[in-house]
């Protein structure tokens, strides 16, 4: 029993990393239908940024706090994401806002291609190690391991995607935001800056990205330039596994796409007698996609009309 | 290509060829003249080429240079040592080339040193790299010395002209799997591979190797060589308490997973073979890697019988220390120089006859080879991460089997282990 509570932890961890990283997609999808393919980019750039700050604020060896250098790298790298978003979005996908829907996509897959080879000239091809100067304190529960950092990325992870919900819900901004999901041309028509408002979603999924790169890149203690190609994919996954364009779908996919791969890699030898082994943990993650995709195809909480504006 | 514009070419350019060949006709015979009338006190020489192939650019540069340094010293040394082949002294010349670590352009750089009929090749590097070469090397009958490729298929294919001289994954799997079942005193062992070449390949020869000790396997788990997410396999593994988790694959992968045991509070001993003996690790995994085991296909060169004066001639020329694999490409030259001795000549063809009888004292012990081209006990040493460096433990097969500190290891380990992991908390 300890090992299954074990493998919830660890799902649940992996889970709302990819949560915060759906959200992004989901955000973008939901009011400009654009699979933005370089947000996974942003969570590897901001990785890397995070980890340079920290480790150049240990090198400069001024004895701040931890938690302080910590703050230092995050600000540093959620402020280069959103200025990365707003020139991807300006560039890249404006003056594509009219075209037909594959020529952004493609322009997505191009931006994060040149995303990851900028941040190869700039870090280089080497994997980088998050200093180790957090003290990770590590506690036992009925015979499961969990670490406060665990604890952490969960309870921020969750704090952020409140304090979304509540953007989207109880301002101005998000009203706007909600109107313009629902239909462009009419929330311009009443008055609403759309640009402004696809600007705004982009910032907002940037700057999640990059506390998501930080926490990714502090738990398992390492970065490099290709870490975000994986992790989008995965993130976008469990935004469609909720049903992509729904903020709560996007949480639901992360946390299910977290724990399926933890339990599937934990049990899915002893399940089928050792016919597949935990080499088939990614298979397993998507063949419940398509299961639930053949049963609900718009998602878990998807909207029902396929088509949208 | 060869249609209508070429047959107006050929005129031109058969007749710039006779030009050339006449011209180079021409320079030859002024040139040769005063050259034996100036060599003639010493003797005529025979030029001989050794290619070196390694990665000289990009991530694995370093050890790629490295070997190549180790070969042109060797060729300085055989020059100096005024070597006489049927009245002939040779005249050793390096041809290095940089296959980028990249099985790709193996073929490419092997072709080059046929083309430029080198008369035996150093080489290459990387399995991956050596592999696909070895079979240009084999149709134009040069023997070839890999100083570092571990994987087994290099001399499986059935060629007469691959040679290694370092272990190879299924005799360092072997050695590291009894090592894990007799010296560890290990009854229960997980293993865990990164499903490359290199990794499955260990892993299952190490699986083997325990089993037949009489250990028992109590997980057989997997990751991929882009995985950084080892929690669900771990916490797997830690359910079935084993007391050596041993993992197939590289420091990239190693380091994190050594962090996520710690965080999962596992205390079983960590081994792995080659790919994780690094100093790259250490940075990767942190003080995780404390205490962690790691086999290396060859002696550590402090305990090279002539590896001091090695390492000091050799800093006294390149200004370092000697990376890794230069005492192996060092003993890859001078193994055909010892052949070209015995045969009596530099070509490919009668170096080739007298290799798999080579009998050799090299910087690395001696060496032979068995009827695969494989060394023959080639040692194999066990390192242990104290204090962020890699320390030899115990070194198996080679010159004599040295036991460093044999005994201690399997009392020391459990030992080291408990204060440590309080130091954790």
């Amino acid at each position: 029993m300890d090992a299954f509570l074990q493998q919830i932890i660890n799902g649940v961890t992996l889970g709302s990393v990819y949560a915060l990283v759906a959200l992004g997609y989901t955000m973008v999808y939901g009011i400009i239908g654009l699979i933005n393919f370089a947000h996974g980019e942003l969570v590897m750039v901001g990785a890397l940024m995070a980890l340079s700050v920290i480790a150049g604020l240990l090198k400069a060896g001024l004895g701040l706090p931890p938690a302080l250098v910590v703050l230092a790298g995050l600000l540093a790298a959620v402020a280069l994401c959103m200025l990365l978003a707003l020139v991807m979005e300006r560039v890249a996908y404006r003056p594509l806002r009219g075209a037909p829907r594959l020529a952004p996509l493609i322009t997505a897959i191009g931006v994060s291609i040149i995303l990851q080879n900028i941040a190869m000239m700039i870090w280089g091809r080497s994997y980088f190690s998050f200093p180790s100067f957090l003290k990770v304190t590590t506690y036992e529960v009925w015979g499961a391991s969990i670490t406060d950092m665990q604890v952490f990325i969960v309870l921020l992870a969750a704090a952020l995607m409140a304090c979304l919900l509540w953007i989207v819900h109880r301002t101005r901004l998000g009203l706007a935001m909600r109107a313009t999901s629902q239909n462009l041309a009419v929330a311009s028509l009443m008055g609403v800056d759309a640009n402004r408002i696809i600007v705004a979603a982009f910032l907002m999924g940037a700057a999640l990205a990059a506390v998501a790169g930080l926490m990714v890149s502090a738990y398992y203690g390492i970065a490099h330039y290709y870490m975000g190609f994986m992790l989008g994919l995965k993130a976008f996954t469990a935004a469609v596994l909720g049903g992509i364009g729904h903020l709560g779908g996007a949480m639901l996919g992360g946390l299910l796409l977290g724990l399926i791969e933890a339990l599937g890699a934990g049990y899915i030898g002893d399940l089928t007698g050792g016919v597949f082994g935990s080499n088939y943990q990614d298979v397993f993650a998507f063949f419940v996609l398509i299961a639930v995709l053949i049963v609900k195809p718009s998602g878990l909480l998807g909207a029902k009309e396929a088509d949208r504006a | 290509m060869n249609r209508f514009p070429l047959s107006t070419i050929r005129i031109p350019s058969i007749a710039a060829l006779i030009a050339a060949a006449t011209l180079a006709l021409v320079g030859c015979s002024k040139e040769e003249p005063p050259k034996p009338a100036a060599a003639a006190p010493a003797a005529p020489t025979v030029t001989v080429k050794i290619g070196i192939v390694a990665p000289l650019t990009g991530p694995q540069a370093h050890i790629g240079k490295d070997m190549e340094n180790a070969v042109r010293l060797a060729a300085e040394d055989a020059n100096a040592a005024k070597i006489m082949i049927g009245g002939n002294q040779l005249k050793f010349e390096v041809q290095a080339e940089d296959d980028q670590a990249d099985p790709k352009m193996a073929p490419v750089v092997a072709q080059k040193l046929v083309d430029a009929k080198v008369n035996a090749v150093v080489g290459h590097f990387n399995s991956g790299t050596t592999i696909p070469a070895s079979r240009l090397y084999s149709d134009a009958g040069i023997p070839q010395i890999s100083p570092s490729a571990t994987n087994p298929k290099y001399t499986d294919q059935g060629f007469k002209t691959t040679f290694r001289v370092v272990a190879n994954d299924n005799q360092q799997g072997k050695v590291v799997g009894e090592y894990i079942a007799k010296d560890l005193n290990a009854k229960a062992v997980a293993i865990i591979d990164d499903r490359t070449a290199y990794g499955q390949g260990v892993a299952d020869v190490v699986e083997k190797a325990v089993k037949e000790a009489g250990a028992k396997i109590v997980a057989r788990e997997f990751t991929t060589d882009k995985s950084t997410d080892f929690k669900a396999i771990l916490t797997k593994i830690r359910g079935r308490k084993p007391d050596v988790i041993f993992f197939g694959g590289i420091d990239t992968q190693a380091g994190p997973m050594l962090q996520q045991m710690k965080g999962l509070g596992i205390k079983a001993q960590f081994v792995g073979a080659d790919g994780i003996q690094s100093s790259e690790l250490f940075k990767l995994g942190g003080d995780a890697v404390e205490g962690t085991l790691a086999s290396f296909p060859g002696l550590p060169i402090e305990k090279m019988e002539k590896g001091k004066g090695f390492n000091d001639r050799y800093k006294a020329k390149f200004k370092q220390d000697v990376v890794l694999y230069a005492p192996q490409g060092y003993d890859a030259f001078n193994v055909f120089v010892d052949a070209m001795k015995k045969a009596g000549s530099v070509e490919s063809a009668k170096i080739l006859e007298k290799l798999p009888s080579t009998d050799y004292k090299g910087i690395t012990g001696p060496i032979k080879f068995d009827d695969k081209g494989d060394i023959k006990d080639g040692p194999i040493t066990m390192f242990k991460a104290v204090g962020g460096k890699w320390e030899a433990v115990a070194t198996i097969g080679g010159v004599a089997p040295v036991p460093v500190t044999a005994p201690a290891p399997a009392a020391e380990a459990p030992k080291a282990e408990a204060p440590k992991a309080d130091a954790k908390k």
